[in-house]
């Protein structure tokens, strides 16, 4: 399946959530994201952050509203198209959900065995992109041996390794350090760079001026603001604020 | 870890790859869903060799029984019923569809007799009348028709003749036998259910504690097939050890009641000897267990999965 450069690869549209019969944690989201497009999101801690995102990577169906993922109808799609669409996300989970059982080198290699991809060639792949977060002597080490960061970068490694056509990420440099933190936003830089549009939930603010292209969309109680612009159609690009 | 949690971990082999060894089970059979199908395995292989020799028995006897009629020359006077039985064997003998008639001896009545009345009853002056006794057969099934013409041509030269099938007479036993068939049966069904139960509980289980990870597979693109697929095949490695194990356990046993009746000696318990069709049968039950065992937790993870976005 694939999206024309022109169209919007993430539409929503009057978008609310609410879990139970507690109150709506999302009410109103409208918002496009366009192909090739850097977004921020962020908010404070409770903003709504993390449910926006669990809708963004099909975790979570709306309680009203529309979204529309690479040109299809989301919500209604049937379950047994799921795995196509997830199959071009890539998450980053703020708990990195990684697998106990698996050592980092399995855990990174999961998203492509799901696809399946041969042994033989995800062998290079996976092992590359473990040394490029830096753990390329930590390739068999399980996640309870690993640090929180060292889990992140694991995660994240995950993510993009299928080089997705959708990035989203929900906190992934909370448990860096600062110089980890750069290089791990120049990956998804450089990822946005071969056409992989890239969401990062985050409430660092420093983190919003290391990608100048960037454009930023604020949760603020489950409402969504646009201060750059960046949700209207066209978007409006604008450097984040200082 | 549960039993079902290690086979799950071994699983995940198809998306974890081989590399980690720490993944493969320490040992298969340390936990109890194999132990559970090797009982109910073990229990079903005894029930259905019960079964299955019943059912042997009950065809054997049949088979032997199916053309035999008994008469007997129920006559007090010795001289009378000697005469008369000599008469009605040269008559059979002569009557057509008729294969063969012998009188039998009076020392084997006499032995069948003898727990009962104690030995010796059938000679001398206080000889007890026990009536003389022809065994014949014919060349085809016992009919209702053929008993009354043979009554009718011993009529003439042997009055005190009764005639019977030698079948009717063990029609209760049969009847016995087939309720015994049915009772095999249902133990089987039962514990085919009781096995799928087991499996179901236990990959209930072992959905709830690796849900998490089953999320994670999920949002990677995972399909419901992907991850059915590897509970399958882990509940299926556990029922290979089990029914492997159980199959074993219910040989032993059928051996060991094997030898026993063997020793008995009977005509009828030898009857109930296993043809190689049966071992066919009994052979198969592990694979039976194993695909249900499979199918069942197949089934019960699609179920579940669909619960699930």
């Amino acid at each position: 399946m694939s999206t024309s450069p022109d169209a919007e690869i993430v539409q929503f549209d009057n978008v609310g959530l609410r879990y139970g019969t507690d109150r709506e944690v999302l009410s109103d989201v409208s918002f496009t994201l366009h192909p090739g497009s850097f977004y921020f999101l962020t908010g404070a801690s409770g903003a709504g952050k993390t449910s926006l995102l669990k809708l963004l990577y099909l975790a979570q169906r709306p309680s009203r509203g529309a979204i529309r993922l690479f040109g299809t109808d989301a919500i209604t799609l049937p379950r047994d198209r799921l795995p196509g669409f997830r199959r071009r996300l890539g998450v980053v989970f703020q708990d990195f959900r990684l697998v106990p059982h698996l050592s980092a080198f399995d855990n990174v290699a999961l998203p492509l065995r799901v696809a399946g991809v041969s042994e033989k060639d995800l062998a290079r792949p996976v092992a590359d992109m473990l040394e490029w977060v830096g753990l390329a002597e930590r390739l068999q080490a399980r996640p309870a041996t690993l640090s929180g960061g060292e889990q992140q970068r694991v995660a994240i490694a995950r993510a993009v390794i299928g080089r997705p056509d959708l990035l989203v990420a929900d906190e992934p440099t909370g448990n860096v350090d600062p110089e980890m933190a750069v290089k791990l936003l120049r990956l998804f830089e450089a990822l946005n760079r071969l056409g992989t549009t890239v969401v990062v939930a985050t409430h660092d603010v420093h983190l919003l001026k290391k990608v100048p292209e960037s454009l930023i969309m604020r949760l603020d109680r489950g409402r969504l603001s646009d201060p750059t612009g960046a949700l209207r159609y066209p978007p409006r690009r604008q450097a984040a604020p200082a | 870890m549960s039993v079902l949690s290690e086979g799950l971990v071994r699983g995940w082999r198809s998306l974890s790859g081989s590399g980690d060894n720490e993944l493969v089970p320490q040992s298969r059979l340390s936990g109890p869903m194999p132990w559970v199908i090797a009982i109910m395995i073990a229990l079903t292989v005894i029930a259905a060799a019960a079964g299955l020799a019943l059912r042997n028995t009950a065809t054997a006897a049949r088979e032997d029984l199916s053309g035999g009629i008994t008469v007997q020359i129920v006559e007090a006077a010795p001289e009378m019923r000697e005469k008369q039985a000599a008469a009605a064997l040269e008559r059979l003998k002569a009557m057509p569809g008729i294969v063969s008639a012998e009188l039998v001896p009076s020392a084997d009545v006499d032995a069948l007799i003898e727990p009962w009345l104690g030995a010796g009853t059938l000679a001398g002056a206080d000889a007890i009348p026990v009536p003389a006794m022809i065994d014949a057969r014919l060349d085809g099934a016992v009919s209702a028709g053929r008993i009354a013409d043979i009554r009718s041509e011993l009529k003439g030269v042997a009055p005190a003749a009764r005639v019977d099938a030698q079948s009717s007479w063990l029609g209760p036993v049969f009847d016995a036998i087939q309720s015994l068939q049915w009772i095999a049966l249902a133990v089987i069904v039962l514990l085919a259910l009781s096995t799928a139960a087991a499996v179901l509980l236990a990959a209930r289980t072992a959905l709830g504690t690796n849900r998490g990870t089953i999320e994670v597979v999920h949002l990677l693109g995972g399909t419901d097939a992907q991850i059915a697929r590897i509970f399958q095949r882990s509940i299926g490695l556990d029922a290979v050890g089990g029914g492997a194990v159980g199959l074993g356990l219910g040989l032993v046993v059928i051996l060991f009641v094997g030898k026993r009746f063997a020793a008995l000696g009977a005509g009828v318990a030898m009857g109930g000897t296993l043809g190689w069709t049966d071992w066919l049968l009994i052979l198969a039950i592990p694979f039976v267990g194993v695909v249900l065992a499979m199918l069942t937790a197949r089934l019960t993870v699609l179920r579940a999965l669909r619960q699930m976005l």
